[in-house]
């Protein structure tokens, strides 16, 4: 692999995991770098999305999943047996393919996570961390008056930037990002993209896509998977024009996949 | 041509079938508010529903059914209580918490409960439940309304938990994941979304629990007393709606006051049963 500049926010070692009998990832090792947004592409079942929610464990509420080797997050594994899982999620926060608002009024949506962390004292905190969380995602001038509504009720775009909002009203340091715009249309991809740049400057971003186009745009760093192997991993603008591996080049060059 | 007729022949019949299920709803229907406004035009409405003193067989007769409706709600209201928060909590170890092989029993079992013909239940009851009332709270007689919520309660149980359950799994996963990802434990997420969600399902579940008790004949006739009186409380006997129905109809005179009177009280609890059916079915349609 080559050599990176920046810190390293995520270090994957030797990590394998198994669902029952089938070898899903295989011997993954990866250093992905702190306020970048990192792409994970391959074709489906590579295991992208698998190694996506190792990140912040949401694999260990999957019947029969085994993992082995380790996941450091600022150095310290997050799969050690003095690691508590929910607090490793807090600092890890997932969006995820399909909008998955609570159907709860939007404020309450926000307030969920806010209070099963303990993070607020009081309503009025609570209020103002809302109030800044819809800012950040440009959906509080839509829905300022409407706070008391359903989500459901929100158009897809402005549910998915309604569960982005969640994530960050808890501060985590991480952020997945599971195919988060395969739901929206164009129009919505391109804002979500937007938001998703400007994100980074507090986050450090790992998405899966399927849309090579949308990595190529949006990523600072690729990962190419097959399966449950990581063939390649470098800045996107390599991968993307210069890659080393020949699989690599057949891929995001169309001949296959 | 012989399957164009075999057609015609099948359809009619299922049409027939269907239309004899309406007719006699209306017929059951229209029996019921005939007789029951004959004795209202005679009796008067009022003095029928707050009235505090039923001694039909007295002369001059009273038929005041007040203390019954009392009992029928006491007795109700104590199975509720005793089948809501147990009903819900099965339901909720059943969906959410046990593993699949006691979730398989666990569910057949509470199927079973449901299929244990009421007069069982009641004589059950009287033989076993029954005594240890008297006993344990050492009171006159263990014939209580105290008794009848305890045998309610558990019939009304299969229903809440069916329902219940049934509602809580199909709460959708990304729901469960969404909360997880935010670092909620299982208990957050259960009673913060799941629950939540669910919400619609479990009080039509309740609903359609308490109008099985309050319609429930066989059981409290057994186990009540059926003291026509008001009850001071829930340690005392009552009688039910239902139960004066069943006691009485045998011995009136057909067409007589009394008879009619019996249909009066059907109305009652036809129309306590349509309010619960309809509340439950606003909660069920809430949730599609």
């Amino acid at each position: 692999m080559v050599k990176k500049k920046g810190e390293v926010k995520i270090q994957i070692k030797d990590l394998n995991l198994y669902y029952s009998d089938f070898h899903a990832l295989k011997n993954i090792n990866m250093d992905i770098r702190a306020n970048r947004i990192t792409a994970l592409i391959g074709p489906s079942g590579c295991g992208k999305s698998t190694l996506l929610r190792t990140l912040n464990r949401i694999n260990d509420t999957i019947d029969g999943v085994r993992i082995t080797g380790e996941i450091l997050i600022n150095g310290k594994n997050i799969y050690g047996e003095d690691m508590q899982v929910d607090r490793v999620r807090k600092e890890v926060g997932m969006v995820f393919q399909r909008p998955n608002p609570f159907p709860l009024s939007i404020y309450n949506n926000i307030a969920f996570g806010l209070e099963i962390n303990r993070m607020v004292k009081s309503s009025k905190e609570t209020a103002k961390i809302v109030q800044e969380s819809l800012e950040d995602v440009l959906l509080w001038d839509d829905l300022k008056n409407n706070l008391k509504m359903s989500a459901l009720n929100l158009s897809l775009e402005q549910q998915q930037r309604l569960c982005v909002a969640r994530v960050i009203a808890i501060k985590p340091q991480i952020i997945l990002l599971d195919e988060p715009c395969s739901a929206l249309d164009p129009k919505s991809t391109t804002n979500l993209e937007e938001l998703m740049q400007e994100m980074k400057q507090k986050y450090t971003l790992v998405i899966v896509t399927h849309n090579m186009q949308q990595a190529a745009r949006l990523s600072d760093d690729t990962a190419y998977m097959f399966m449950g192997n990581l063939i390649e991993f470098d800045e996107t603008s390599t991968i993307f024009t210069n890659p080393s591996k020949k699989e690599t080049d057949d891929y995001v060059s169309g001949r296959f996949g | 041509m012989n399957s164009k007729i075999t057609d015609y022949i099948i359809e009619k019949i299922i049409f027939l079938c269907g239309i004899i299920a309406i007719v006699f709803v209306v017929l059951i229907f229209g029996f019921l508010l005939k007789e029951g406004f004959a004795f209202f035009k005679e009796y008067g409405v009022f003095n029928f529903i707050f009235g505090k003193y039923w001694y039909p067989t007295s002369n001059p007769a009273s038929y005041g059914v007040f203390s019954l409706i009392i009992g029928s709600l006491l007795v109700t209201l104590g199975a509720a209580i005793i089948a809501v928060p147990f009903g819900i909590m099965t339901a909720l170890f059943i969906a959410e918490l046990a593993p699949k092989g006691i979730r398989d029993v666990l569910k057949s079992i509470v199927e079973l409960m449901a299929a244990i013909p009421s007069v069982v239940l009641g004589f059950v009851g009287m033989v076993t439940l029954v005594p240890l009332v008297r006993s344990v709270l050492d009171i006159p007689t263990g014939l209580t309304a105290f008794s009848g919520s305890i045998v309610l309660g558990f019939m009304a149980m299969p229903t809440i938990v069916s329902i219940s359950e049934d509602a809580i799994r199909s709460v959708p996963w990304q729901y469960k994941e969404g909360a997880y990802a935010l670092g909620a434990t299982k208990w957050q997420t259960i009673r913060r979304v799941v629950l939540k969600a669910a919400m619609p399902g479990i009080i039509a579940a309740v609903m359609l629990g308490i109008g099985r008790v309050i319609g429930e004949t066989m059981a409290v006739l057994m186990v009540t007393g059926n003291a026509a009186a008001i009850p001071s409380s829930i340690f005392d006997p009552v009688r039910t709606l239902t139960a004066t129905i069943a006691a009485e109809m045998g011995e009136t005179v057909r067409g007589g006051l009394h008879y009619r009177a019996l249909f009066g009280i059907g109305l009652v609890l036809f129309t306590i049963t349509f309010i619960i059916n309809f509340v439950a079915d606003l909660f069920l349609n809430k949730k599609r």
